[in-house]
This record gives C-alpha cells, sequence and structure tokens, in this order.
C-alpha cells in the first residue's frame, strides 16, 4: 500500500502543537513507516515553492495548527486546504483561536501603539512603523497584513476534523494519528478525544454538593487535596470543558482552564461555563450575589480564555 | 441616528411575564412595536447563550422578565435567572457591549401596565443608546454570515 | 536587481525569510532577515489577573514555555512581595533543569543535527530527524527519544503537564513529589547526564572529527565579536533559574552585572520597517548599526554568550567540558557562532547534572511548597535564563493584582542584530559571482543562523507600533527615574 502524504504546518501558533506530535514518542516511527512528511517547517527543509510545485488534493491529510492572525495564515491555509484531501484543525488555536485569540479584545491599533508608544525599552526617535511593502535601496521588502480579529481554522476554510487541546495530550494525538493511519476516520467535523463528556468525569476528586458563597484566586488558598477545587471556590473549567486529557491540571492542584474546548453540542464555551458557574452561586440576595461576582476579576478572559475566536460574538466591540 | 428603531427581544416566563405582557394587550395598554417576544417556561430557561444569540443577530436590547423572586413556578428558576445575568452583563461589558442593552426585571401575571412601562422605558433607553454595534449592516458581512 | 527568498527558513520554531538581493555580477548586495509574524501578548495581557499570566504567556511558545512559565512566576513573585518557600525554588529549578535537557536535546538532534550528520546538501527530503536515525541507527535514535519523553513525564510530574505546565504560583508551586516519583525522576536525571555525555561524543565524532566541519566552526565567515549576556550565580557561574544578568564586553571583561529590576537602565529596542521583531541593544554602548565589536551595542544572548559571561559551571562534568571546549575554541571568550552547537551540549550536561543534585536534595520531598502571599501587588519582574537567551517578564498592576501593563524580552529577541548579521555575512561570503546557487548553498546561509536556536514565535509576542515615543526610566529601586516623550501632547 502507497504510503500516505501528510504535512503539518503552524500558522499564528507557539509552536507546542508541534512538541505535542512529538511527544508521541516512540510512535514516530510508526508514523514514519506509514506516512511520508512533505511538508513541516519545524523539522524539515521544504519550503513554500515546493508546496506551490505540489499538484492540488496531492496530500493525503493535513494538520494544521495555528489561528489565522495574518495574510500569511490565511493564503498558506487556503494553499494547503487545495493541496490536501483532508484537512485537520490541530490544537486550540485552528479549532477555536485558542490564546492569541484574546488578542480579539483589542485590535491592530492598540496592539501596534501597545510596542511603540508605550513599552518602556523602546527606542524609536525616527519614528519608524513596520509596513507591509517597504522600499529599501535595492528593491522591494515585503511582511504579511496583521489583520484586527484572530479567526479559527474553520472560519477560513472547510475543515474536516478537530483535535482539541492546548496543547492536545500524547493520547489524543495518537488517537487522531492512529485513525488516519488505519483509514478509520470518524464522521466529518468529528472533534477527536477519547471524552465526549466533561473533564469531571476523568477527575478523581471527590465532588459534592455546589454552594459558593466566596470565589478565591488561585493564590489565596491552598485546596484540600482530595475535593473539588469548583466546590472549593477556584474557577475550575473542568464542568465545561472536553474531557480526554486526562483532568491533568486538578490532580497538579490547579483550576482547569478550558484547554480542550467545549463539550460536545456546545456552542460557546464561553456562555456555558458562564450559566452552570452562575447556577452554584449560593444566595438569593442581589447585594450578596453581586458580591459574589465580584470575586471574578475577568469573566471574559477566564470563560473565553481559549475560544474567544470561535464564540458568538468573536470579539470584543472597540469604540 | 434618526429614524433609529431599536429591535429588543424580550425573553418572558410562560407563568408571570408572559401573561402580564397578554393583560398589557387586553387592557389595550400601549407599549412599543419595537418588543419581540418570546415564551419561555420560566427565566431559569433563559441561558447566556441565547442573549448573545440575539445580540450577535442584531438585538440593540434584549430583555429578560421573569416571576418576582419568591413566586416561581419551578421554585428555583428564577434565583438562577439572579444570578445569571449580573454575571453576563459583566462580561458583555468586557466585551464592548453596554450593560445597559440587557435588562432584567419581575413582572407579574397581574403587573399589565409594568409590562407596559417597563417595555417603553427599555425601548427609550436603547433608543438613546443608539443602535447596537453588532448590527449586521456595522459588521463587515463576514462576521454576518456565522451560524 | 535580483532577489532570492529563502521562504520560510525551516528547523527553528517560528516563522521567518531571508530576501537577499544580488548585483548583475552575482555578488551579494544587501540581505534582510524578516521576521513576518506577530501575536500580541503585551497587550492583550492588560485586563488579565497577574496569577494567570504564567500560563498565558508560557503560550508564547511551546518549545520552552517552562522558560516563560517560571520567569512569569518570578515575576509574580516579585509583584506579590512574597518568598517561595525554599522547597519551592528547588522544584521549580528541578524542573526547568528537566526542561532544559528536553529542550537542548530537541534542537540539536531534530533542528541542527541534519546539518551535520546528513551533510549541508543533503537533499531536503533526508536532512531531517528521521534521515539523521535512519542513518545513526535505532540505539542512538531511541535514546533521543526516549530522553525526551522521560524529561517531559518529569515535567508534568512536578509541573501537572508535559507541554504548558500549570504549577507556578505567586510564593511557590502547586504540587509537591512523593518519594515514588522522586525516586524515578533520579532515575531519569542520572540517564539524562549519560545522554549528555553521550550527546557530547556524537559531536566530537560527527563535527569536531570532521575537518570541513572544523573549518567551518573557526572560519571568519561564521564569527562575529560582540558583547555576551547570561545569567550567573553568586559565583558567577552559569544558572539559569536565578541570579544577576552578567555582561561581558568582545575581550571578557565585566561590562555590567544587574538584578532583574533594572533591566531597563541597560537595555532599548531598536527599529527596522521591514520586519515585525524589534532589535535590543546596550544603552550604554548605543546602537550604531548591524555591526559588531566593543564599539557596538549588538550583545548575543546564546548558550556560547552565557558560558562566556560566566567564569565557569557549577558541576563538575559540565566543567570539564567547558575547558576542553574554549582550551579547543583558541581561549575564551569565544565568539565562533557555530560553536553555539557545542555550548549548547556543555549546557544539557550540566543541566542534567543539576537536575541529579537537586534530586537527591533532601527538602525536594517537602509538602512545604507555598508561601501565601498576603501584600498588595504593584510591580514585579522575573528574569530566567531560557534555552535560547535572558528572558525578562515585567508586570505593573493595579491593587487587585489585574495587569495593567506588561513588558516582555524574550530569549530570540535578544539576538536578532547577531543573527541577521550571521546570515547576512554567511551571504555575503559564500555566494559568489559565476558559484551557482544551489539549494545546498542556501541551506549553508541557513545554517548561520541555526546555531541560534531561534524561537520566533517568542521573539514577535509583541508588535511593533508607531511613534509617537515614550520611554520611562526607572531607578535600581525599580522607582520611575524620569520620563522622556516625543510626538505625545
Amino acid at each position: 500500500m502507497a504510503k500516505l502524504k501528510i504535512a503539518l504546518y503552524w500558522a499564528a501558533s507557539c509552536g507546542g502543537c508541534d512538541i505535542a506530535t512529538l511527544a508521541i514518542g516512540e510512535k514516530i516511527l510508526k508514523l514514519a513507516e506509514a506516512a511520508d512528511i512533505v511538508f513541516w517547517p519545524i523539522a524539515m527543509d521544504f519550503k513554500y515553492a515546493d508546496l506551490e510545485k505540489m499538484p492540488d488534493k496531492s496530500i493525503d491529510a493535513c494538520l494544521f495548527n495555528g489561528a489565522i492572525r495574518t495574510s500569511e495564515n490565511e493564503h498558506v491555509a487556503k494553499l494547503l486546504r487545495a493541496k490536501s484531501k483532508i484537512m485537520i484543525a490541530y490544537g486550540s488555536c485552528a479549532y477555536e483561536g485558542c490564546i492569541p485569540g484574546l488578542s480579539n479584545f483589542y485590535n491592530r491599533q492598540m496592539t501596534f501603539d501597545r510596542a511603540y508608544i508605550e513599552t518602556p525599552s523602546t527606542d524609536n526617535p525616527q519614528k519608524v512603523f513596520p509596513q507591509t511593502k517597504v522600499q529599501v535601496p535595492e528593491g522591494e521588502l515585503e511582511i504579511p497584513e496583521f489583520y484586527d480579529t484572530v479567526k479559527t481554522l474553520a472560519q477560513t476554510v472547510d475543515v474536516d476534523y478537530f483535535v482539541p487541546g492546548c496543547p492536545p495530550e500524547e493520547k489524543t494525538t495518537w488517537l487522531a494519528l492512529e485513525a488516519l493511519i488505519e483509514g478509520k476516520l470518524p464522521p466529518k467535523g468529528t472533534v477527536i478525544s477519547h471524552s465526549i463528556k466533561a473533564v469531571c468525569d476523568e477527575c478523581p476528586r471527590k465532588r459534592e454538593e455546589k454552594k459558593i458563597k466566596k470565589f478565591y484566586r488561585p493564590y489565596e488558598i491552598i485546596p484540600d487535596p482530595e475535593k473539588c477545587l469548583l466546590d472549593l471556590g477556584l474557577l475550575c473549567y473542568g464542568i465545561a470543558t472536553r474531557g480526554g486529557c486526562g483532568a491533568l491540571c486538578p490532580q497538579a492542584n490547579m483550576p482547569c482552564t478550558g484547554c480542550y474546548g467545549p463539550v460536545d453540542g456546545v456552542v460557546d464555551q464561553g456562555a456555558h461555563f458562564l450559566s452552570a458557574l452562575s447556577s452554584i452561586i449560593d444566595s438569593n440576595d442581589p447585594e450578596e450575589i453581586q458580591r459574589i461576582i465580584d470575586d471574578i476579576p475577568d469573566p471574559a478572559g477566564t470563560f473565553y480564555r481559549y475560544s474567544l475566536p470561535d464564540s458568538l460574538l468573536r470579539r470584543a466591540r472597540i469604540k | 441616528m434618526d429614524n433609529f428603531e431599536p429591535k429588543i427581544v424580550a425573553f418572558c416566563c410562560n407563568w408571570c411575564a408572559y401573561a402580564g405582557a397578554d393583560l398589557a394587550g387586553t387592557s389595550r395598554r400601549r407599549y412599543a412595536p419595537n418588543i419581540r417576544i418570546i415564551r419561555v417556561m420560566c427565566t431559569g430557561r433563559v441561558s447566556p447563550l441565547f442573549v448573545l444569540k440575539a445580540l450577535s443577530i442584531g438585538a440593540d436590547g434584549v430583555l429578560v422578565l421573569g416571576c418576582h423572586p419568591g413566586d416561581c413556578h419551578y421554585m428555583e428558576g428564577n434565583y438562577k435567572t439572579m444570578r445569571r445575568i449580573p454575571l453576563l452583563k459583566k462580561m458583555l461589558k468586557q466585551l464592548g457591549i453596554e450593560e445597559e442593552r440587557v435588562r432584567l426585571e419581575w413582572v407579574s401575571a397581574s403587573e399589565g401596565s409594568k409590562f407596559a412601562e417597563v417595555a417603553n422605558n427599555f425601548t427609550q433607553a436603547i433608543r438613546d443608546l443608539g443602535p447596537s454595534s453588532l448590527r449586521p449592516s456595522k459588521r463587515n458581512s463576514e462576521e454576518a454570515k456565522h451560524g | 536587481m535580483k532577489k532570492i527568498m529563502i521562504d520560510p527558513i525551516t528547523r527553528l520554531e517560528g516563522h521567518g525569510k531571508i530576501a537577499i538581493f544580488l548585483n548583475d555580477d552575482g555578488s551579494v548586495a544587501n540581505v534582510y532577515f524578516q521576521v513576518p509574524e506577530l501575536r500580541g501578548f503585551e497587550k492583550f495581557s492588560e485586563g488579565r489577573p497577574a496569577e494567570d499570566m504564567p500560563q498565558i504567556t508560557q503560550r508564547i511558545c511551546g518549545v520552552c514555555p517552562e522558560a516563560h512559565h517560571v520567569a512569569s512566576t518570578k515575576a509574580l513573585d516579585a509583584l506579590f512581595h512574597v518568598e517561595p518557600t525554599s522547597t519551592a525554588k528547588k522544584l521549580r529549578e528541578l524542573l526547568y533543569s528537566s526542561f532544559y535537557v528536553t529542550d537542548h536535546t530537541t534542537h540539536f538532534y531534530i533542528l541542527a543535527a541534519p546539518d551535520f550528520v546528513m551533510g549541508p546538501d543533503a537533499p531536503p527530503a533526508e536532512r531531517n530527524i528521521l534521515g539523521v536515525i535512519a542513518k545513526v541507527g535505532l540505539e542512538l535514535g531511541g535514546a533521543v527519544i526516549r530522553t525526551r519523553h522521560e524529561n517531559h513525564w518529569v515535567i508534568q510530574t512536578i509541573g501537572g503537564r508535559p507541554i504548558h505546565p500549570c504549577f507556578g504560583l505567586p510564593g511557590g508551586v502547586s504540587k509537591a513529589i512523593n518519594e515514588e516519583e522522586r525516586a524515578k525522576i533520579e532515575e531519569i536525571a542520572k540517564s539524562s547526564v549519560e545522554f549528555g555525555k553521550l550527546s557530547l561524543k556524537v559531536f566530537d565524532d560527527v563535527v569536531l572529527k570532521n575537518k570541513e566541519y572544523l573549518d567551518m566552526i573557526l572560519s571568519d565567515t561564521f564569527t562575529h565579536r560582540t558583547y555576551s549576556m547570561g545569567l550567573v550565580d553568586e559565583n558567577n557561574k552559569v544558572n539559569f533559574y536565578d541570579g544577576k544578568v552578567r555582561v561581558v564586553d568582545p575581550e571578557g571583561k565585566e561590562f555590567i552585572k544587574y538584578a532583574p529590576r533594572d533591566y531597563l537602565e541597560h537595555l532599548a529596542e531598536h527599529v527596522e520597517p521591514w520586519t515585525y521583531l524589534k532589535f535590543p541593544y546596550l544603552k550604554k554602548v548605543g546602537w550604531k548599526g548591524f555591526v559588531d565589536g566593543k564599539d557596538s551595542g549588538v550583545y548575543r544572548a546564546t548558550p556560547l554568550s552565557r558560558l562566556n559571561a560566566a567564569d565557569g559551571m557549577a558541576t563538575p562534568l559540565a566543567q570539564e567540558e567547558y575547558e576542553k571546549m574554549y582550551s579547543t575554541l583558541g581561549g575564551k571568550p569565544a565568539h565562533y557562532t557555530l560553536a553555539t552547537h557545542w555550548a549548547r551540549l556543555v549546557e544539557l550536561l550540566y543541566a542534567a547534572e543539576r537536575m541529579l543534585e537537586l534530586v537527591r536534595d533532601p527538602e525536594i520531598t517537602s509538602t512545604d511548597i507555598r508561601n501565601i502571599p498576603t501584600a498588595t501587588p504593584d510591580e514585579g519582574v522575573g528574569i530566567v535564563e531560557a534555552p535560547r537567551g535572558t528572558l525578562t517578564h515585567h508586570y505593573i498592576t493595579d491593587e487587585r493584582g489585574i495587569i495593567k501593563k506588561c513588558n516582555l524580552i524574550v530569549g530570540t529577541t535578544n539576538n536578532y542584530a547577531a543573527f541577521y548579521m550571521s546570515v547576512k555575512k554567511a551571504a555575503e561570503d559564500l555566494i559568489k559571482p559565476g558559484k551557482e546557487i544551489t539549494e545546498g548553498l542556501l541551506n549553508r546561509i541557513e545554517m548561520a543562523w541555526r546555531p541560534y536556536d531561534l524561537c520566533l514565535a517568542c521573539a514577535t509576542h509583541s508588535l511593533p507600533g508607531q511613534l509617537p515615543l515614550e520611554v520611562t526610566i526607572y531607578d535600581a529601586d525599580g522607582n520611575e527615574f524620569t520620563k522622556l516623550s516625543q510626538g505625545i501632547s
């Protein structure tokens, strides 16, 4: 049987998803047996010119990580979509925007102003400003356009599968790769994980009735090692996050932050968490409720930590 | 802002607020035609998602109207709403949506006048605030297409 | 004029491209190293609770998230005016040492070694880790995979997750380790020490004993004489986790030494319009352009620079290798860019030895891992050595600990001017009129930046903006000393 041809690419990404691919350890050799990697900038010297020469649909599958932040990210996403039979949004950035998505609280101008006007270490007496096209004595140079709004991969091209996580844990990655190698992929549009339920399902901590009189910031308390972190008043996102990661963070005594994205069927992860969290506030008095809500310093940033571009509103509105 | 007529979505609970709206109607109480009523069995059913969806598809304001605390037909439903809406408003503010675009009020089945008053009052407040920045005509058409 | 593009550069972390302009006669007119990416961390951190910063900023880089996580956690200690417990510090440094083993292994074997093991001119389809494993054999290949895998297990055990850990808090760490975990980490540390020794032997066999490569290393084409920066402990030995930042001049004399909170006195960033990344330089020397030498503020913060800036290594085997390296290179400081690969392996060995020291410390399994902060947060700076260079996190918050301002100077950013210069010089020396420009030749030009172990996602966390400009200078106590501005009314 002919070897599969696969490509791996990173858009606005941190590289963690590429490291996550390597985290499969010795299984990388099984992957190498079954597939030829035809494009993978972190590890291989194929250039864009090589990619452009490939015939359409000649790549069997592309694992695309990273959010769509610049015109270059968008261009390569479309190029890879044309060249690939299957497009997989690998990791939270491609799936829902992830941390780069937090930039959607601001816009390009505000981000620009911070780096040149405000950052204390910047020295710019010539008042230089990076341009998408620059004339230098020898000719012209280009850099990509930085968009106002971060988008997910699915908001840019048609996506076949999603692999959740920031980054996906080893077993989640292998679940997807094994399905690919054996030709046993699930229905189109599936979010590939071992679980369709919330993280709580995998978490060993003991859950009791949730009645919150106060929310705590993680540095304020040392949590009981056995009890549910949400019961203790920490903002644990496990109740509104897809499992499959093994509930690693709660086992390290830190609340889940939601990186595996929403559970099956949920359209807006942040709204889902907001709703559940509000339900467990233990008060019917408007003033007390307000006090308890004040314990949550950054609702939008906490609830949409990884999913702002993929939320219903997608970004904050700037006046 | 000439001729700006707000589009308001009002989630009304079946047992109290919806009945109150009915009463306003049968009592010939005039209230702003800007209100689009959606009947739910209880305001406890109103997920923050509904409010966000309404705003994202172009509602300039969203009302959530239910039974007075203590009178909920399902005992606890409106208590949940009492906790959700303030937190939602705090989050909306961070997202650049004025908190005043979402309002929670208690309207009983016998309060036809109150229903009309709330409807008119809120419509005027939104008229003063101006169109929501989420209105499809104010965003680029690409964002307007999301499902 | 003809323009050749190397796009994208490969075998690194992040996005970059190189534009080479050729005169009509085929000689190089100029070279530009452009960084086309950025995401905006310094802006979107505003409004976030400070304790979320270790987990937010570590997504600047998934190859070195531990560096950001730990630098951020140290900034939180300073911000909340809370001292971590002794065990917490040791756990942080233990995780950090283990991380160095994985990261330096990743760089040497996966990113750099293909050039030396397969050869600079090997076809791209073979010039990668899979080609290396096929050539050197499964035993060494397996050792590479195993060392990385085992140390990621250590990171997960101490830090919560193998990539993007979650354990950092102001005043300590979230999780202790038990004796069973400790014993397993000790076994992994021992294997890592052996692996470190093995890697240095591989370097010796594959690179140093190959005359072509040794000539390349010592050649003028791949040499620049710059200032060197690195974190040192109280004995002026290399330390990745804590200490003061020391900079030595091109002759090796100490130039400055500063505590984290004084970084703004010493570093500034220059801007060019054809790239999103800024060029840091030493303020006390000044920006003189893309030139090296004692009168230029260009400095390097790489493994070789760290070894140049220190007086030695704090562990015995690494110290031996340190001495052997400098003896071969003709003394300290060494300015041969390609020798950075060697220095990196010396650091790998040190990291493994340090791991072994820390895991054997009797305090390491203590459960006293957190001090709860009581002071009101305001401002804090945390510095660590990221594998690619000195990493600085600086936060200012309101009284609730919500970030108002954030400034980051990241490992690779320190080196931008230097690696640009390295690439330019290599292009100018290797491209000659009449000589065919093969893929292998272009790869040799890329070999000029690879020793820097680029992490361009790190470097471009932030986004360059525009005028007007305001510069704030802080005194040694972190108080605002003066503010200069242009174009702001």
